[in-house]
Parts: C-alpha cells; sequence; structure tokens
C-alpha cells in the first residue's frame, strides 16, 4: 500500500499534469489578488505565481530541471504570443506614421545605454566576466535572453531569471517611474516600458492604454533586434 | 479559436525558417510578428478575424508565460545573494537608465521630426 502510495507521489512530482497545474493555480491566485486590490501594482500575476511556485517546488523538493521541463507546455507559448503583438500594433498602425525614424534611433539608443551602463556597473562593483555576460541581455524578453546569454557565454537560466525580474520592475514601477520622468507621449512611454521591461512591461502597458501597450510591444521586438546585433560589438569593446 | 492560433503558430514557423537560412541575429518569433502586422494590413483585418480574436486571448494572459522561467529564481538565489551588489544595482540602475533614454529620446526625436516636416 505505502508502496504504491510512493509510486504516485514520484509519478505525480515528475508530471507536467501537476506542474501545468500548480502553475495555472498560482497565476489563478494572481489576478485574484490583482482584482481584490483593484489593480494595486504592486499585485502583479507573475510576481505572485513565481513566489508561490518557488515556495511550493522548493518545499516538495522538486528539481528546478524538472518543473521546468513540466512547464515547457506553458513556456512554449511565448512565440505564438510574441507574434500576437503584431495585432495591438495593427490597430494602431495609423499612429506609426512619421514615426519611424525617431522610433528606430530611440530603440538603438535604450539598446546602447541599457547595455553598456549594466556592464559598466557590474564590473565596477566587482562582478566577474561570466556576471558581466549574465546580466548584459537581461533587457531582451526571456527566449532571447536566454539564446544571447548562451551564445555569449553567460548562465542562460539567470539571464532569464534576471529578464523576469527586469519585467516585473517595470510592470510594477514603469507607469509611475515615467510619469516622474514626464514622459506622457502614449508612444514614447510605450517604447520606453518595452525596451527595459519587454512582454511583462507590455502587458501593464496593454492594461494602461491600447496605444501604449501597442508601442511596448513594437518597442520589445525592435530591442531584441537591437540588443542581438549590438550585444556582441559591445562586449568585445567593453569587456 | 483553433484557426486564430493556427495563424499565429505559421507566422512564427515561417519566421523561424527566415531567421534560420538567412542566419540572421533576429528572434523567429519577432520576423513572425512583423509577417503577421503585414497580413492584418494587407487584408485589413477588423477586431472579429478569428486571428485577432485569438491574439488577443493569448496576450490578456501574457504574464503566465513567463511563469516557469521566473522560477529558475530559486535555483540561483544563492548566486544572487552572493554578487547581491553588482547584480541589484546593475539591475535597478541601468533599467532607470534605459527607461528614462528611451523615453526622453523619442519625446526629443518627435519634436524634432515635426518641426522638421511642418509647413515654413
Amino acid at each position: 500500500m505505502s508502496g504504491s502510495l510512493q509510486e504516485t507521489w514520484d509519478w505525480l512530482v515528475h508530471s507536467p499534469l501537476f506542474f501545468v497545474l500548480v502553475t495555472l493555480v498560482a497565476y489563478r491566485l494572481g489576478r485574484e489578488l490583482q482584482e481584490r486590490t483593484g489593480g494595486h501594482a504592486l499585485a502583479q500575476p507573475v510576481l505572485v505565481a513565481v513566489a508561490v511556485v518557488g515556495t511550493a517546488i522548493t518545499l516538495l523538493d522538486v528539481d528546478y530541471d524538472v518543473y521546468r521541463s513540466g512547464t515547457e507546455l506553458i513556456a512554449f507559448w511565448l512565440g505564438p504570443a510574441t507574434v500576437a503583438l503584431a495585432v495591438p500594433l495593427h490597430r494602431q498602425a495609423h499612429r506609426l506614421r512619421g514615426f519611424v525614424v525617431p522610433m528606430l534611433v530611440a530603440i538603438v539608443i535604450g539598446a546602447l545605454v541599457s547595455v553598456t551602463t549594466a556592464v559598466l556597473l557590474v564590473q565596477a562593483l566587482g562582478g566577474d566576466d561570466v556576471l558581466v555576460r549574465t546580466v548584459a541581455p537581461r533587457s531582451t524578453t526571456t527566449p532571447v535572453a536566454i539564446a544571447l546569454s548562451t551564445t555569449i557565454g553567460g548562465l542562460p537560466p539567470l539571464s532569464a531569471v534576471l529578464a523576469v525580474v527586469a519585467g516585473i520592475l517595470g510592470a510594477v514601477a514603469g507607469p509611475a517611474v515615467l510619469d516622474l520622468l514626464r514622459v506622457r507621449d502614449r508612444r514614447a512611454r510605450g517604447l520606453a516600458l518595452g525596451a527595459v521591461s519587454h512582454g511583462i512591461g507590455t502587458s501593464r502597458a496593454l492594461v494602461e492604454d491600447e496605444t501604449e501597450g501597442a508601442f511596448a510591444g513594437l518597442s520589445m521586438g525592435l530591442t531584441a533586434l537591437a540588443t542581438s546585433i549590438l550585444l556582441p560589438v559591445l562586449l568585445a569593446l567593453l569587456a | 479559436m483553433i484557426t486564430g492560433l493556427t495563424w499565429l503558430l505559421g507566422c512564427q514557423l515561417v519566421g523561424e525558417v527566415l531567421v534560420r537560412v538567412t542566419d540572421a541575429p533576429v528572434p523567429g518569433p519577432v520576423v513572425g510578428m512583423v509577417l503577421l502586422f503585414v497580413l492584418l494590413q494587407v487584408r485589413r483585418a477588423g477586431d472579429d478575424a478569428t486571428v485577432v480574436r485569438a491574439a488577443d486571448g493569448l496576450l490578456r494572459h501574457l504574464q503566465l508565460l513567463f511563469v516557469p522561467a521566473g522560477v529558475g529564481v530559486v535555483v540561483y538565489l544563492a548566486t544572487i545573494r552572493d554578487h547581491a551588489v553588482p547584480i541589484v544595482v546593475a539591475l535597478l540602475v541601468a533599467w532607470l537608465v534605459g527607461l528614462a533614454a528611451v523615453g526622453w529620446s523619442t519625446v526629443l526625436l518627435e519634436r524634432l521630426a515635426a518641426r522638421r516636416s511642418a509647413p515654413r
């Protein structure tokens, strides 16, 4: 009897069904909290879900790699969701007129400044080369951060975690900081949020305003592109 | 829903293939996004198009898709603690500087572009 119980348990903590369910329940909890607090900035579903799932797998003594491969089914949809960002952009396409050049220049400036600042700060504060290469790609969306980190010799899963943290930072504090910086133009706000907080910042921008969301999505794509091209060059110069 | 998702996956697939064939340093899904954008523009798709509805449904839960990567934090808690100062400071400051750089330069460049295109 206890043997079969043990077997069932082993099956459970290795089954995608269990991990996907736990993740969905934790996310649902985060949404619930967001609604109950009237959309409080700190109540970001991804933040709540990471805390709940992280605690759960630590208590259950489940290896992260096992959890990760069990939830491949969820992470898979990041690709199609990135493609889906064409839709808010399509609705806002008329706002692209006369804006393409300023937008492209701003995105390149953003990628240059953001990578350079991160690299120089990690170096100045005593981080080693691997840490530099792990932090550098963090403003791109997680699948891109993982790919870039692999190419340049960082720790890919840690780059992904830092990307998620940068994203959460944008979802929690982005709009308030942009108010403080007196950036009021919806397109500029969206571009800024997408450039430093990718998809997670975009999800907040989509809630704030449709234009802001559309440009955040576009900015996330362009930043991934600009960073992919600039990162190897900047690292050769700085690291 | 299925038709819409098929369109999204199709665009991603074409994007991924193009990136691999041309060896371009661009993420495949981003190429897929550009492709879908062009398709939507050409077909003047409205809000009732299946792909639009599927996209809206997926984007409503965008944050969910980042949870598996974020949970990786449990593996790196010790690393982050050991290098807390460089990681936290670089992350926060570079985030803020990047946000300000993009926000301010967009506003500035927009004004410049508007001035140049204004009738003299």
